[in-house]
């Protein structure tokens, strides 16, 4: 469900972390928490996001949610095809499904990112 | 149930529904009659009988849910029974079938009503100042923060924060950041309402203003409201009260005696107007003494010789939002709604619409979670979190609940509250056809346990079954396609 090699935000995201390049999704539980999505909303590349303010956002059947930016950095590249095919969220969320790249400014902010073990804690407690 | 086709597919080519005159004897033909633009055959009208006309419609009419069929428990909507004599009224000739471009002298009944309707609302909501112009609650709310942003304007007082609590309807930081500001949500406190901490703490100088939902979208009286508009007014700060929620205090609370500074109540769910569909609706704006000057314009003044007049001669005002007088037609029924029943039977829309919600949720609370465990307002905000344990969301039970008659509750409003089922019974809903809902309600909690899958295949007894939410919103196909 949370893969090893990821790290987490307490707002549901995943980062892939590649250098100073990092590749951003929301999470298996935050897919099945929002439900079906049928439209995602992403910066431009190049924009410049600040980490924790809000950067996008995903509509679903029930809801339209915030997109937190997990780090501060510039925009590099976006996942065009969540346009024509936004159940790539659900069907694949750390895979086709991935949102934008950002490239980081302050490689110190990876220290605040949880690991998929205290993630999947954050999860569970929940669950409860 | 089948599906209706289109009025065409019923056309029979000469089949009429009605004789038309005949033609004058004197051998006139059409084209001396009629000008020659208004003379055309290109125009392809269905061709049918009364009866398929009527049967036509009288079905579609059928396959609308309304609340003159059935019960219409969706939370913050406040779905009650309209009653007839509003149509009534609303149907008098002088009053329907006026012009806004008449003169004042010849629609002095019309003024009145409005000017009736104002000192109505003021009275019943606390205020002094009251303008019926806008046509919703949403633009209600953005015509207050309006008024809000031009009296700050005025003074040089520039303050672009707007503190909106987490349980405040959505449309709230929608109008705040329509005006410019930047909303900043505030949390709820354990016990559902706003943290008055977390209020002290953001207030400041740049804070133009607090938006409270009084009820709260938890269906929960905000008990702590004068405290924040002490904290707002000490910060010089002004608060904004959005009214949706009115039902549950007619008669009881006066928002305007609380230190409330402007707030809208939506006379289509309050003053039992007609609503669903996309409206008209009217969200009458009621404001203090300093932001009267601000309200939109034209207003109903006193006339010269003593009758009513329009006037736009508000130097300070913030200008027209809406045609003319706004939606007239609905503040005709409000007006009647509120004099057929008086102090005493507003009062008593109040004190049952609560009874009628804390009777289902006591009467509910032992099969479904309920998060805020107190009394409730005219609201009760249940979650489905137990019922998603076997695999049933929320989704799920609303879409079951139609097989049963009902029309579902709100779901997934309020956003903090997980699963969220929220029911507004109204007052207008005898304790027979409550006991039925709560009847079908545990039904369907039962059965998510013994046999769930009914929950996922509803709902079963409609003209079409569960759709595809998410194709349906992304790549909508509205044809009719006939059948093979």
């Amino acid at each position: 469900m949370y893969p090893d090699e990821l790290s987490y935000t307490r707002e549901h995201e995943w980062i892939r972390v590649d250098g100073e390049e990092c590749t951003i999704g929301i999470t298996a539980y935050a897919q099945d928490e929002l439900g079906d999505v049928v439209y995602v909303e992403l910066p431009a590349v190049g924009a410049a996001v600040t980490r924790n303010d809000p950067f996008g956002a995903v509509e679903s059947v029930k809801a339209v949610s915030d997109l937190f930016a997990p780090l501060t950095g510039e925009v590099t590249a976006l996942n065009d095809e969540l346009d024509a095919a936004p159940e790539l969220v659900n069907k694949d969320p750390y895979g086709a499904g991935w949102m934008v790249k950002i490239r980081l400014n302050d490689t110190d902010e990876l220290a605040a990112l949880m690991d998929a073990a205290a993630y999947e804690g954050l999860v569970n407690e929940l669950r409860s | 149930m089948t599906t209706q086709p289109p009025i065409y597919e019923l056309s029979s080519p000469g089949r009429v529904g009605v004789d038309l005159p005949a033609l004058p004897e004197d051998g006139r033909e059409l084209a001396d009659l009629l000008p020659a633009t208004e003379l055309r055959d290109d125009l392809p009208l269905p061709e049918v009988s009364q009866i398929d006309v009527v049967r036509h419609y009288v079905r579609l009419s059928q396959k609308n849910f309304s609340i003159d069929t059935d019960m219409y428990p969706l939370g913050s909507c406040t779905m009650k029974y309209n009653p007839k004599v509003n149509e009534l009224t609303g149907r008098l000739p002088g009053l329907a079938a006026v012009h806004p471009l008449q003169a004042d002298e010849q629609v002095q009944g019309c003024l009145e009503l409005l000017s009736g309707l104002e000192e109505m609302i003021g009275e019943i909501a606390g205020f002094p100042a009251v303008s019926l112009q806008p046509a919703a609650g949403a633009q209600g709310e953005f015509v207050g923060m309006m008024l809000i942003r031009a009296q700050q304007l005025r003074r040089e007082d520039v303050r672009m924060k707007v503190l909106i609590p987490a349980s405040a309807h959505g449309t709230n930081p929608a109008t705040a950041s329509m005006c410019g500001y930047e909303s900043v949500s505030i949390p709820n406190g354990p016990d559902g309402e706003v943290d008055i901490e977390a209020v002290r703490a953001a207030m400041g100088p740049d804070v133009a203003a607090v938006m409270m939902t009084v009820p709260n979208t938890l269906g929960l009286f905000e008990s702590r409201i004068q405290e924040v508009c002490d904290l707002a007014h000490a910060a010089g700060a002004l608060v904004y009260c959005d009214g949706a929620n009115m039902n549950a205090m007619l008669g009881r609370v006066r928002p305007g005696n609380l230190g409330i500074d402007v707030m809208h109540l939506n006379l289509h769910k309050t003053f039992s107007t007609p609503h669903g569909g996309g409206g008209p609706g009217a969200g009458a704006l009621c404001a203090s003494a300093e932001l009267d000057p601000y309200l939109p314009v034209p207003r109903v003044v006193e006339g010269p010789d003593g009758g009513f007049a329009r006037s736009s001669d508000f130097p300070h005002s913030i200008g027209r939002i809406q045609g003319h007088m706004g939606n007239f037609g609905n503040l005709v029924r409000a007006y009647t709604y509120i004099r057929s029943l008086g102090a005493e039977g507003l009062r008593e829309i109040a004190d049952i619409a609560v009874l009628n919600a804390n009777y289902l949720r006591v009467k509910l609370q032992d099969v479904y979670d309920l998060p805020h465990d107190r009394i409730c307002m005219h609201e009760v905000v249940f979650s489905g979190r137990r019922q998603k344990a076997h695999g049933v969301r929320t989704l799920d039970i609303a879409k079951r609940l139609i097989d049963f008659g009902f029309h579902p509750p709100t779901v997934y409003f309020p956003l903090i509250v997980e699963e969220a089922l929220m029911i507004e019974p109204t007052e207008t809903e005898s304790r027979e056809t409550l006991d039925r809902f709560i009847a079908a309600m545990r039904t369907i909690a039962a059965e998510v346990e013994t046999d769930p899958q009914r929950s996922l295949d509803a709902p079963l007894s409609t003209p079409v079954g569960r759709l595809d939410e998410a194709t349906a919103a992304r790549k909508p196909d509205l044809r009719y396609v006939p059948p093979a």
